[in-house]
């Protein structure tokens, strides 16, 4: 019965979609209303070919199919995004690799950079948000994943999204905000898929066989209840036409930047930082096999980010039109963050007392640390250059470019990476990595990339900044726009070879956990005969 | 008064007063005297239930379970 509604829908849907892209306005539009047709039809086609099949599903066993993919998802997207952005750290260095007389400019940087930036956060970092999330609320909860397949209708919505915001970029389909450039029928998608992403994880909890909720569980939770508030608050727009992809903002002026950096800064307090600490809450004590270092430091830091964060977005308006007192409040609140930051910092190697000696024999181990390490660093970092004085020199120059930088690849993707080395042999039932060398290779590839990066971005970025303000005796500014432009190009080409040293690391790891599940026998018959879903 | 001007005498006088006392008393209550236990077996879950899910508690509503 329920296979017949699902059939309907998705009938309906296709039906819809290729009209839809028969009156498109634009080309943005266009593609993606077939894109959305055929996912429709071929989700059609599967869910016709298992009409009627057996469901019933065994709560006694976790649902891990979901985050095998998920796995799989978060490696391939990171590779995408990963290298994305090495083009584009090389478009910089020399503008002809933009290609425009051949492409038409379709692949040139305004079109390629929110590509990077979606790619790497929501495209990487989000599959590595909703599996690592499978993963620890079904085994801090000691419950069967809740809502059947939700969760892999989760799954899929999410790559559906990517595929269709990756199209409409390159086609030049924006809205034009930083972090939210999906035009206005993507925002609605992902609203309904992250609601659902909500009740999965928020079911599972309720139907948990163990009385506590574990602490990794309430960052996962923030993360997605605060995301969902952030993302329907920001993307609020009317459409020009439902066959169009342009949508007009209901904000205006001053208070349109507003919500869009409280958006923007929320993104980076909940997406890409309470998110990712439910990982390191989780994730950190089981490899080292110890608890965490102090419960009560971990709610407290909880607490304390929860109430800080959500005030520290006016720091990227600085000497803007926002009022004076809101971007005050806004540095105010910046600097107070790091307290708690440096709190859950400590937190998290302190894990490891009585077991350093882990980070001689477990390269997977160093990577977490380092990526705590980051997590201090850019935490630090993000305070300073909230300062106002400070930030009449760093804004708008690369050293920005450089924090985020340091912030994403380091804490980010260093967390992932020890995520995915930790999760590929148990969720593919092997007894271990096939190489801890190659994650030795690995790591050390992308810290020196990272240490490349950052530091070229801090000496171009302070350049920059002290060259903009440098003038002469009369008052006059010396430099020209493009003379800091010149003036960075080593720095440039140092940025983009610190980038390609964390995509050749990337793809170590991708080859290492190939050939964990390829070239490894199955442990021997723990699950015999248990169906893995 | 200006909507404006409303909203923000509540945000800086009783809004922030209540949202401070909401953060001093769950840190205050995080120390509450024989949490320790309670956080130690808390902090201790992620040993538990690594291959499968734990037992269905008894009756019918889902809630909390003694055995491990």
């Amino acid at each position: 019965m329920w296979d017949y509604a699902k059939l309907i829908v998705l009938a309906v849907v296709a039906l819809l979609a290729a009209i839809a892209a028969n009156y498109a306005h634009d080309l943005p539009y266009l593609v993606n209303a077939i894109e959305v047709a055929i996912a429709a039809t071929i989700t059609f086609i599967y869910v016709l070919r298992h009409v009627g099949e057996d469901k019933t599903i065994n709560p006694n066993e976790y649902q891990d199919g979901v985050i095998r993919a998920g796995v799989i998802a978060t490696t391939f997207w990171g590779v995408v995004g990963f290298l994305v952005g090495v083009v584009i750290a090389f478009q910089l260095a020399f503008p002809a690799l933009d290609l425009g007389n051949i492409t038409d400019g379709i692949i040139n940087f305004g079109r390629l950079r929110p590509l990077h930036t979606s790619a790497v956060i929501f495209a990487f970092g989000g599959n590595a948000l909703i599996m690592s999330a499978f993963y620890v609320v079904q085994r801090t909860s000691a419950a069967r994943l809740w809502g059947g397949n939700l969760g892999w209708f989760v799954f899929w919505g999410w790559q559906l999204m990517i595929v269709l915001a990756a199209s409409s970029y390159i086609l030049g389909g924006t809205e034009g905000k930083e972090y939210a450039e999906t035009v206005w029928y993507i925002d609605i998608w992902i609203a309904v898929v992250w609601v659902a992403f909500l009740f999965v994880f928020v079911g599972t909890l309720v139907m948990r066989r163990e009385p506590h909720i574990y602490v990794a569980n309430w960052f996962y939770l923030s993360m997605i209840v605060t995301v969902a508030m952030l993302h329907i608050v920001n993307n609020a727009a009317i459409p020009i036409s439902i066959f169009s992809s342009v949508s007009v903002p209901i904000y205006s002026g001053v208070q349109d930047a507003m919500v869009q950096w409280w958006y923007g800064h929320n993104a980076v307090g909940f997406f890409l930082t309470a998110g990712f600490l439910g990982m390191m809450y989780y994730f950190v004590p089981k490899q080292v096999e110890r608890p965490i270092y102090s419960y009560k430091l971990s709610i407290i830091h909880f607490w304390a980010l929860i109430f800080l964060y959500i005030w520290a977005g006016p720091h990227h308006l600085h000497y803007t039109a926002l009022p004076d007192w809101a971007s005050t409040l806004g540095m105010v609140f910046s600097i107070m963050l790091w307290m708690p930051s440096w709190g859950g910092m400590i937190n998290g190697l302190m894990t490891l007392s009585g077991a350093w000696d882990k980070l001689r024999t477990d390269p997977v181990v160093r990577m977490m640390v380092i990526a705590i390490g980051f997590y201090g660093m850019s935490t630090f970092e993000g305070p300073v250059m909230s300062i106002k004085a400070v930030n009449s020199l760093s804004h708008y120059t690369d050293w920005t470019i450089g924090h985020v930088h340091s912030g994403a690849l380091g804490w980010n993707g260093m967390i992932t990476f020890s995520v995915l080395y930790f999760l590929t042999p148990r969720l593919w039932n092997r007894d271990a990595l096939y190489s801890l060398k190659l994650v030795s290779w690995h790591f050390w590839l992308a810290t020196i990339g990272i240490v490349l990066y950052a530091a070229s971005m801090w000496v171009s970025g302070i350049m920059e900044g002290l060259m903009w303000r440098e003038v002469d005796a009369n008052g006059f500014l010396v430099n020209a726009f493009v003379d800091t432009v010149a003036a960075k190009f080593p720095m440039y080409v140092v940025r983009g070879l610190g980038g390609a040293m964390y995509l050749t690391g990337a793809l170590i790891m991708v080859y290492n956990l190939w050939m964990t599940v390829k070239a490894q026998p199955q442990r021997a018959a723990a699950y015999a005969g248990v169906p893995a879903e | 008064m200006e909507l404006y001007t409303l909203l923000r005498e509540i945000a800086d006088s009783w809004a922030l007063l209540a949202l401070t006392l909401f953060f001093v008393g769950a840190s205050i209550w995080a120390f509450r005297p024989g949490s320790k236990v309670i956080h130690q077996d808390a902090a201790n879950v992620i040993f538990k239930h690594d291959k499968k899910p734990g037992p269905v508690p008894a009756g019918s509503m889902p809630g909390p379970s003694k055995e491990a």
